[in-house]
């Protein structure tokens, strides 16, 4: 396992893979129309932020990066109960969780 | 130590029943107010009398020692080398000036209880009128120039005020706009004159510009000469003389009291006041004196012309003011300021008289001021008539009323001024005759002969209006006792000895002769005219119709002026500052920032979509780009190509 990790997976194929969950992220925001499925393509962005900093910090041998991992989980974990009850809300008020029908604060 | 150690009082007291009468009035009940209007001239006066008493008889804990000064504690203006403080100056001027200013204006204030009885803004005509005080008394009192420049400036602000008192009347409102703007151009003049005095002695406290022009002979012509005549200017606003005058009849809008207390009596005599307080200026530019002198007896000829054929009886008194202003402008131009305050004070006098007298008149009448529509009021109006009849005699120069000592002292001083002094004599005494022409018209008309509007049942006045005109009356007839040569002498250290030429007491009988002769002379004229041959006036208009317009019309000196002053103005208000200026170039360039504002608005409005989707596909766009402009090492880029960007740090 070591080995693996440590001499043969090169550093730019785990940020390469970094690269793409957020892109991915950033398109699943984008096109999916649902309120749900774009809360979870921003929980894949962060996800794949996170992995980044998982990345780095094994590369300098440095925990900041790792205990900045924590932090960006707790944020999320917060945001998505915050997130969660406002869609709740949301589908309450509208019954629709389709974003393009949320456009109140047009001009 | 010093008796009148709280000069202060002396404008406060007034500025007291200002604020309480303007802020208060309308919730007070009119007793209130009454009683608060009087008390403040009332105490004003007290204090100036005290001060006086001290000062003559020596009545008092302590002896009074003029000049007094007093001054503000606190520093006003202290810039640098300027320093310029609030001083106030008790001295032989001020206190005759201040004696005339307080105590005219509460006879005047108290024959207005009777004369405004029936106004609905009664409070605030008060306020007005204590304001006035205020600022007169501040004017008189002044140490320096800007001091004085407050109570100038004030004193215009209430005559504003008051002239536009009735200010639902268009005539009025227009009147009161009149005489504030040309009074600004006076005060032009005046305020030049204080930046020459400060560029060139370096402050404006009148003692210490004497001193320095005492000490330095070398002061004479050039800009001394300029400084006297910018001052001269503003006195020709203020005390309505040529070219200035246009406004004082204009004046008469106001209430006949307000016309007697500011537009007669004392406002109007600031000019003078102002000239014999810097007298060694003048003194110091013989040629500033000779204009003062040469305006001020055309002013006097030019006016009493006017007056002659008026038929409003207000519009009469005002020309006459403005011709005995003129008299006063003589005075000093041949440098007899003793004289010219002799006169200012028997004029406030009689001339405040004749203001009451006349307003009585017109309260008796119900609001007529047409000489035409007058007549037979002698019965009706005894009191009012008997009173008027001394103010008449009075301002035509029989003896012994006031004005025939104080005029006499001015034609004297002329005389004895050389070959030019002889015209300036000339044209005084043909102004005496005019004068006493037209007064005596106006009481002609007013009181003899048969009534001309028999419907019109006159009243006498009440007693709170009889007992002022009593008083003015009595102050008319002894206000000249007093004598010349006294008055000069106790004027003398604030504006110099009165210059006499040896052996000339003779003369000075023979001009006295002289002009009671004339005065006698205008009474017959009138007498002809206007008691034995009514029909006469007429057929003389008949036979010379082209003087008589002219001075029906004031010699279109208004229309003059407003073809050639006030209409260029406004042309050029309306096209230029207006058409161009405002129009065109500043509202362009307002609609040209506006109209980019909006079209820039209009194209970025489409972002703002409502779209969660597409603010989010901008965010993510800006991001990258932010991440390109970062990353990638532009300079190198360009550089395979050949282009070279100039970038910060390469």
């Amino acid at each position: 396992m070591s080995a693996l990790f440590s001499q043969e997976v090169p550093l730019v194929l785990y940020l390469l893979l970094s690269a793409a969950l957020f892109a991915l992220g950033i398109l699943g925001f984008l096109i999916k129309r649902n309120l749900i499925t774009v809360f979870m393509s921003i929980e894949l962005m962060l996800n794949a932020v996170n992995l980044s900093f998982v990345t780095f910090a094994h590369q300098w041998h440095q925990v900041r990066g790792q205990i900045f991992v924590f932090f960006v989980m707790m944020v999320a974990a917060a945001e998505a109960a915050v997130g969660l009850a406002i869609i709740i809300a949301v589908f309450r008020a509208r019954a629709t969780l389709a974003v393009d029908r949320i456009d109140l604060m047009k001009l | 130590m010093n008796a009148i150690s709280h000069l202060w009082l002396i404008p406060l007291l007034p500025f007291a029943g200002f604020l309480i009468n303007g802020l208060l009035g309308r919730r007070l009940p009119k007793p209130v107010v009454t009683t608060v209007a009087l008390l403040a001239p009332l105490a004003s006066f007290a204090i100036v009398a005290v001060a006086a008493l001290n000062f003559f008889w020596h009545i008092g804990p302590f002896a009074s020692v003029l000049p007094f000064t007093e001054t503000c504690p606190i520093a006003w203006i202290s810039i640098g080398t300027l320093h310029i403080d609030f001083s106030l100056v008790l001295d032989q001027l001020s206190l005759v000036m201040l004696l005339v200013v307080t105590g005219v204006g509460l006879l005047i204030h108290r024959y207005s209880v009777g004369y405004m009885a029936h106004e609905e803004s009664y409070a605030r005509y008060f306020s007005y009128l204590n304001l006035f005080l205020f600022f007169m008394t501040t004017l008189v009192l002044a140490g320096n120039a800007l001091v004085m420049f407050i109570g100038w400036e004030g004193v215009g602000l209430a005559s504003y005020l008051l002239i536009g008192f009735w200010f639902q009347k268009p005539a009025a409102a227009e009147a009161g706009k009149k005489a504030f703007i040309v009074n600004r151009i006076g005060d032009v003049g005046f305020l030049i004159g204080m930046f020459l005095l400060l560029a060139n002695f370096g402050t404006l406290t009148f003692s210490e510009i004497a001193t320095k022009l005492g000490q330095d002979p070398g002061w004479t012509g050039g800009v001394v000469t300029v400084i006297a005549l910018c001052l001269l200017l503003g006195a020709t606003g203020k005390s309505a003389q040529l070219p200035l005058y246009i406004w004082l009849p204009d004046a008469m809008e106001g209430p006949t009291p307000v016309s007697a207390l500011i537009h007669a009596a004392t406002m109007v005599t600031a000019g003078v006041y102002m000239i014999a307080r810097n007298h060694v200026l003048f003194d110091h530019s013989p040629f500033a004196l000779s204009v003062v002198a040469i305006v001020g007896a055309a002013t006097a000829l030019f006016a009493a012309t006017i007056g002659l054929v008026q038929n409003d009886i207000k519009r009469v008194l005002a020309y006459s003011t403005i011709s005995q202003l003129g008299y006063m402008f003589l005075g000093c131009g041949v440098a007899a300021y003793s004289a010219a305050i002799f006169h200012l004070m028997t004029h406030a006098f009689f001339k405040a008289l004749l203001f009451l007298a006349a307003g009585s008149v017109i309260h008796g009448l119900g609001g007529e001021q047409d000489l035409r529509k007058m007549g037979g009021l002698r019965k009706k109006l005894p009191v009012t008539f008997w009173t008027m009849t001394v103010a008449v005699f009075a301002i035509a120069g029989f003896p012994p009323l006031a004005a025939f000592f104080s005029k006499d002292a001015i034609l004297f001083a002329a005389f004895q001024q050389g070959t030019a002094g002889k015209v300036l004599w000339f044209v005084g005494v043909l102004t005496a005759l005019l004068t006493a022409f037209y007064m005596f018209r106006l009481w002609y008309l007013t009181f003899l002969g048969e009534s001309r509007s028999p419907d019109v049942h006159a009243h006498e006045s009440p007693w709170s209006m009889l007992g002022p005109l009593v008083i003015l009356a009595l102050l008319s007839i002894g206000g000249g006792w007093i004598g010349i040569e006294r008055f000069a002498a106790f004027l003398a250290p604030a504006t110099g000895p009165r210059a006499v030429e040896a052996g000339s007491a003779n003369l000075e009988y023979i001009l006295s002769g002289v002009a009671v002769a004339v005065a006698l002379i205008g009474w017959y004229i009138a007498h002809v005219l206007y008691k034995q041959k009514t029909e006469r006036p007429a057929q003389l208009a008949a036979a010379m119709p082209g003087p008589y317009k002219l001075l029906v019309n004031k010699y279109y000196v208004d229309e003059f002026y407003g073809a050639m002053i006030v209409k260029p103005l406004m042309l050029t208000s309306t096209y230029v500052l207006g058409w161009v200026v405002d129009k065109a170039i500043l509202g362009g360039s307002a609609w040209l920032l506006g109209g980019v504002a909006t079209f820039a608005g209009a194209l970025l409005q489409r972002w703002q979509s409502g779209n969660i989707r597409s603010y989010a596909a901008w965010l993510a766009a800006g991001a990258a780009a932010v991440l390109l402009f970062v990353l990638v090492p532009w300079a190198t880029v360009f550089g395979t190509f050949g282009i070279h960007l100039t970038l910060a740090g390469h």
